[in-house]
């Protein structure tokens, strides 16, 4: 579609004009708004449809009514999935998951980071590039062998992780450790290599560099990076649904799935309302952290 | 305080050598200016001595203890950065007691040496801003005053002034200048404005593909450079280079410029190249403030001739003139109201008590 755009202005046909700048500027707009109204329908419509949805009983929703409207809005989807014990279970698995793979992310990736973007040692390049290269095997192609290594594991040792809620705290750095380093060697790689020279001189070790220095300088990459690893960690959906199966240990989106369809029959209206539940801690950490994370971008985009 | 001693020091990066070979002693409290055209190892030279770069051979000593394995921050130095490399995320004062509070100084000690050196850049007013809410001058105050309250024994100039506008650069040169005048501490400051070297240092070392031309007083590198890249880079406008060659005329000796121009030489001249070969190819180094308007009563050693100018640069207190010699551009210095204007002939005269003499193939002032 962004193609009539640049055929319009190419067309040899056309005058240019007097005025033409304010013309292309005015042209541009119009098509921004366009697409941007198109996009926002695109991508609100699903949340929208999941909240009508929920606020509908189970009856109004199998009923042959319109389904963009409530006609018997009701809070009982909701009452119903807060005071369940198994719902309230994938929620606390949730977010110790996401919470202890986030940190387990920052405390490898952030130094990863700064010793591949600072500390020039033998096959640092190439390291930095395998860091990301790792990224892009999918996860499809990686469970089956975690699997059988996670079993063998079990044979050896005794120490059973499958069907444990934390063995996805090992499981899920494979996804987000690659990414994040790879952020943040890009937003150290910005920092102007003064700046860690001067704070060499200043008497600080490595360690003070990274922490005192590199760390709240790159604060917006490390903030791009946290939201990116929960992201993931709230979101995995085949990790968890192969390795974990009792229902204490599952975590939301399998929980959703597993627990809100039996057999054949759909229980809609709790599904929907446990995705907008589901989908509510990211939303909320998002617009709290994107003005900060805003605010820190452009603090950083003129030199200083 | 200390000296500092480079004994041979040379830099490889892999297949290229950037310094050659450096000797080098700089005394006590001494301000010393590395200059050069960029590549000639100035800044490479200044790392090492910070030990931001290891050195491949050689020693270098500060205060007499050799400090070629010890880290940065147990050399006692500080360092000023052409970027400033002020710390965005802290305040003025924070940035400028980084160094202390990582040395975990007293208090009170880092607040009196914080508020003096404010005091000394008049940066006081600033203490509480932000890198990113001051403008580049004040930056590179801070930059110093991060330098000056670490008390160190050398301070390392990186191109301080080079990110400042032509009016600033002045104003915090006579800064720096005074500055130095109060801590006395030893400086080492590279740059590759000439103008700079001559107006900051006590001596200046001047380098050239990563060796050392000559080392100096600013006076003595203008007055007598020992090699052609030496009296050519330093001055501005620099020293004409004019080709020549030496004969004997009636027992006297003389410097033929042209087939026309012939000039003798001073006798203090005379005496001193009497035993250059007189088919050696020459070249007459003079100053532009050397050639001026013909005076009706020369000097002894003043020569006259005359001249077509091609262009003339009024400067106000004097302008400054350009014609063409034997296909080399020739500059001099005028009076304003000599009468000189485009492509006027002008009757000029060169003194010759002030020429240099230097050999055309290996650069080397006779």
């Amino acid at each position: 579609m962004a193609s009539t755009l640049v055929i319009d202005k190419a067309a040899p046909t056309r005058k240019v004009k007097y005025g033409s700048m304010s013309r292309d500027r005015t042209w541009a707009l119009r098509w921004s708004y366009f697409f941007l109204t198109l996009f926002a329908i695109f991508s609100l419509v699903p949340p929208l449809y999941m909240l009508i949805t929920s606020l509908k009983s189970s009856a109004e929703i199998s009923a042959a009514t319109n389904p963009w409207w409530v006609f018997h809005p009701t809070l009982s989807n909701y009452v119903q999935l807060l005071t369940s014990n198994q719902f309230l279970t994938f929620f606390r698995n949730s977010a110790f998951v996401s919470i202890f793979v986030v940190t387990i992310t920052m405390l490898i990736s952030v130094p990863a980071a700064f010793a591949l973007s600072r500390m020039r040692f033998w096959g640092s390049a190439t390291l930095a590039t395998g860091v990301f290269l790792t990224y892009l095997i999918p996860d499809t192609l990686l469970f089956l062998p975690l699997f059988k290594m996670f079993a063998v594991f079990g044979d050896w040792t005794g120490i059973q992780l499958i069907n444990r809620w934390y063995v996805l705290l090992i499981i899920y750095p494979t996804l987000t450790v690659p990414f994040c380093t790879w952020i943040m060697i890009g937003y150290f790689a910005s920092i102007p290599k003064e700046l860690d020279e001067a704070a060499i001189i200043d008497g600080a070790s490595w360690f003070q560099t990274l922490t005192r220095i590199f760390i709240p300088v790159a604060l917006p990459g490390l903030i791009a990076a946290t939201i990116f690893a929960f992201t993931v960690s709230w979101a995995q959906f085949l990790y968890p649904l192969v390795f974990t199966t009792s229902t204490d240990q599952l975590v939301l989106p399998v929980g959703i799935i597993t627990t809100l369809i039996k057999g054949d029959v759909f229980n809609w209206g709790q599904i929907m309302t446990g995705a907008l539940l589901g989908a509510a801690p990211p939303l909320i950490i998002y617009a709290f952290l994107m003005d900060y994370y805003i605010a820190g971008l452009t603090a950083g985009a003129t030199k200083g | 305080m200390a000296d500092v001693t480079l004994r041979k020091v040379i830099k490889r990066y892999d297949e290229v050598e950037a310094v050659r070979g450096i000797d080098l002693d700089i005394a006590d409290h001494e301000f010393v200016v590395l200059v050069g055209p960029s590549g000639c190892g100035k800044s490479t030279t200044l790392r090492m001595i910070a030990g931001l770069e290891d050195i491949t051979d050689g020693d270098i000593m500060i205060g007499g203890d050799v400090v070629n394995d010890v880290p940065p921050k147990d050399r006692d130095i500080a360092m000023v950065f052409q970027n400033y490399a002020l710390y965005p995320h802290m305040t003025v004062a924070e940035n400028m007691s980084f160094g202390l509070r990582l040395k975990h100084y007293p208090k009170a000690e880092i607040k009196s040496r914080v508020t003096e050196a404010a005091r000394m850049l008049d940066i006081t007013d600033l203490i509480d801003r932000k890198p990113k809410q001051l403008s580049g001058g004040q930056r590179q105050r801070v930059a110093m005053g991060r330098a000056i309250v670490r008390n160190p024994k050398v301070f390392l100039f990186d191109e301080p002034l080079s990110n400042l506008d032509a009016k600033l650069r002045v104003q915090m040169r006579i800064e720096i200048k005074k500055v130095h005048q109060k801590v006395r501490t030893t400086t080492v400051y590279v740059t590759h404005d000439q103008v700079e070297a001559m107006t900051l240092a006590d001596r200046v070392v001047v380098m050239n593909h990563g060796r050392i031309e000559q080392i100096g007083t600013p006076n003595d590198l203008y007055h007598h450079p020992a090699t052609r890249f030496v009296a050519g880079f330093i001055g501005s406008p620099a020293m004409n280079f004019i080709p020549c060659r030496l004969e004997d005329v009636g027992g006297k000796l003389h410097i033929r410029l042209t087939d026309r121009i012939a000039f003798p030489l001073p006798l203090a001249r005379a005496v001193r190249y009497q035993n250059v070969a007189r088919n050696e190819k020459l070249l007459l180094g003079i100053r532009p403030e050397h050639i001026t308007e013909a005076n009706a009563h020369p000097e002894p050693g003043v020569e006259a001739f005359d001249a077509v100018l091609d262009v003339t640069e009024p400067m106000g207190m004097e302008t400054l003139i350009y014609f063409t010699l034997e296909g080399a551009q020739i500059c001099g210095r005028v009076n304003p109201n000599a009468g000189a204007h485009d492509g006027g002939p002008l009757r000029l005269a060169v003194d010759l008590n002030n020429m240099h003499l230097l050999n055309e193939v290996s650069g080397v002032v006779l």
